[in-house]
């Protein structure tokens, strides 16, 4: 019986043992899957807890639930992955040996990094929200804020959802506009990109967005330090931002075991080929998701696509066939943007945000690079397909692949 | 700007004044490359930057991170931003004539 081992049971993982349970041959091939939490968290919910949208439980999850039967599951952390002698270690001393590996270990938040960032002010007027404690932190401190600066700070890329922090902002504009409070709260916001967003076309659209909702932006900013007592924000150039709320996206790095074992970058990204998902040093090795040092977007949108290209790799690598270097980068976003709408973005590689209409060209319903109603029923929309359709690996009438059909070239 | 004639040599640049092929580069054209954006004198420091990121684009056939430079190259950031401010890895890369390093997403 041959071996193949999942590494990680997020969004991308989990996604992968559902496509692969059904049509393996059991007489053949065994799946395992190791993860060390139990907890699956919707993601995408962090963004709308610290304004009270989602609470904790709307975006909570046991991992086992989404599971297919039929596969072993092993919750235990992991000492260490042996890519050379096929076998990862776990911490109670186990060894798994597998035949074919697909790493799926994720991306997540190292407030460390950056020096005085963690200190007796984070989590008091420093949050991240990329977490359940920094979102649900956040929304104590909000409730209950009279107003002053809120610096949304970007520390330096890639992040997860990189349209995040963007959206985070405009809801800011939002939820205190709400409140009447917006004009006691003044909003910037610090990015050490060269304008509100990487690609050029979107980046002057959503800079637009900024300034119509009155939100400073702060480019070509790299910060280096946090001097939390005085609430400053240093550059590494020594430029200084005050703040009175700081909400921050950390450095976003692969998972520590990636480090240990040395199979990633200076970020604990793993070096993985752009088309096929195949790891650069390791044959019998493939990477998905967030843990790819891919220049793709991470996100869970990207993972999807990916899975769809990997699915069939993996037939293709036990059948003895050439990969299809089919992965084309391929990521769509809906941004929240406020007051009931939002953005919607559909972009590769090679093609940026352009405006048109999605899934069916000219028809829609969802509108590309521009602010609709609809757009915001997407987003919300998503959480149920989310649980229902996307974790357990259903087709979705989206192709993995990005397509010119009803986008404009402008 | 398309072509360009740096120490005697003719070399292809982009748009924006990054070498198209890294090996037309020259030690002796870095002085004028890093006066272009403003770096002069260039000293021993910068020099090892160069240097680092020269000798790791060879092995590793992208233009180095910050951290990596950190990491790898012991320069630490703090350094690296005294001696080539507002975007070393950017400016740093140019002098070297590597390519622009790849924006993150």
């Amino acid at each position: 019986m041959k071996q193949l081992l999942i590494v990680g049971g997020g969004t991308a993982g989990t996604m992968m043992a559902n496509k692969l349970a059904p049509v393996l041959d059991d007489s053949e091939w065994h799946i395992t899957l190791i993860d060390e939490h139990e907890t699956h968290y919707y993601q995408p919910g962090f963004l709308f807890i610290p304004w009270g949208i989602y609470n904790k439980n709307d975006v909570i999850k046991p991992k086992r639930d989404f599971y297919p039967s039929g596969i072993d599951v092993i919750i235990s952390p992991i000492e260490i992955i042996e890519p050379d002698e096929n076998r990862v270690k776990l911490a109670d001393g186990r060894v798994i040996s597998y035949d074919l590996m697909i790493v799926a270990t994720g991306s997540r938040i190292n407030p460390g990094e950056t020096e005085g960032m963690l200190g007796d002010k984070w989590h008091k007027n420093i949050f991240d929200f990329y977490t359940i404690e920094g979102a649900t932190n956040l929304r104590n401190f909000i409730k209950y804020w009279e107003g002053g600066k809120l610096v949304v700070n970007v520390v330096e890329m890639p992040i997860k959802c990189p349209v995040a922090p963007l959206e985070f902002a405009f809801l800011a504009d939002w939820y205190f506009t709400e409140q009447g409070i917006r004009d006691k709260v003044e909003i910037e916001y610090v990015t050490p990109l060269p304008g509100a967003f990487t690609k050029p076309i979107a980046a002057k659209f959503l800079g637009e967005f900024l300034t119509k909702k009155n939100i400073k932006l702060t480019s070509d900013f790299s910060a280096g330090r946090v001097d939390a007592e005085n609430n400053k924000l240093y550059s590494w150039d020594e430029e200084a931002i005050d703040y009175d709320l700081l909400v921050t996206i950390p450095t976003n790095m692969g998972a520590e075991v990636i480090g240990r074992s040395g199979m990633g970058d200076d970020l604990n990204f793993i070096p993985t080929d752009h088309h096929t998902l195949q790891s650069k040093k390791w044959e019998n090795v493939f990477v998905l998701g967030d843990a790819t040092d891919l220049p793709s977007s991470k996100a869970g949108s990207v993972a999807h696509f990916e899975a769809d290209v990997l699915f069939e790799n993996i037939q293709r690598y036990i059948d003895g066939r050439p990969l299809k270097p089919a992965f084309d980068g391929h990521a769509n976003c809906y941004i929240e943007s406020g007051f009931g709408k939002g953005i919607l973005i559909d972009f590769n590689y090679d093609v940026e945000p352009l405006p048109g209409k999605f899934p069916l060209p000219g028809v829609g319903p969802f509108s590309l690079l521009q602010e609709t109603r609809m757009n915001h029923w997407g987003k919300m929309t998503f959480r149920w397909v989310y649980w229902n359709l996307l974790l357990k690996g259903a087709e979705l009438p989206i192709e993995a692949q990005m397509t010119m059909a009803g986008k404009k070239r402008v | 700007m398309a072509e360009a004639t740096l120490a005697g040599v003719t070399v292809e640049r982009d748009d924006e004044g990054f070498f198209k092929n890294p090996d037309d580069w020259k030690e002796e054209m870095a002085p004028e490359l890093a006066r272009e954006i403003g770096i002069d004198p260039l000293t021993e420091e910068h020099w090892k930057v160069i240097r680092f990121m020269r000798e790791d684009f060879k092995v590793k056939g992208q233009v180095p991170s910050i951290r990596r430079m950190k990491n790898e190259g012991g320069i630490s950031t703090k350094e690296l931003y005294n001696l080539f401010p507002k975007g070393p890895a950017k400016k740093a890369a140019y002098i070297a004539g590597l390519g622009k390093p790849h924006g993150c997403i």
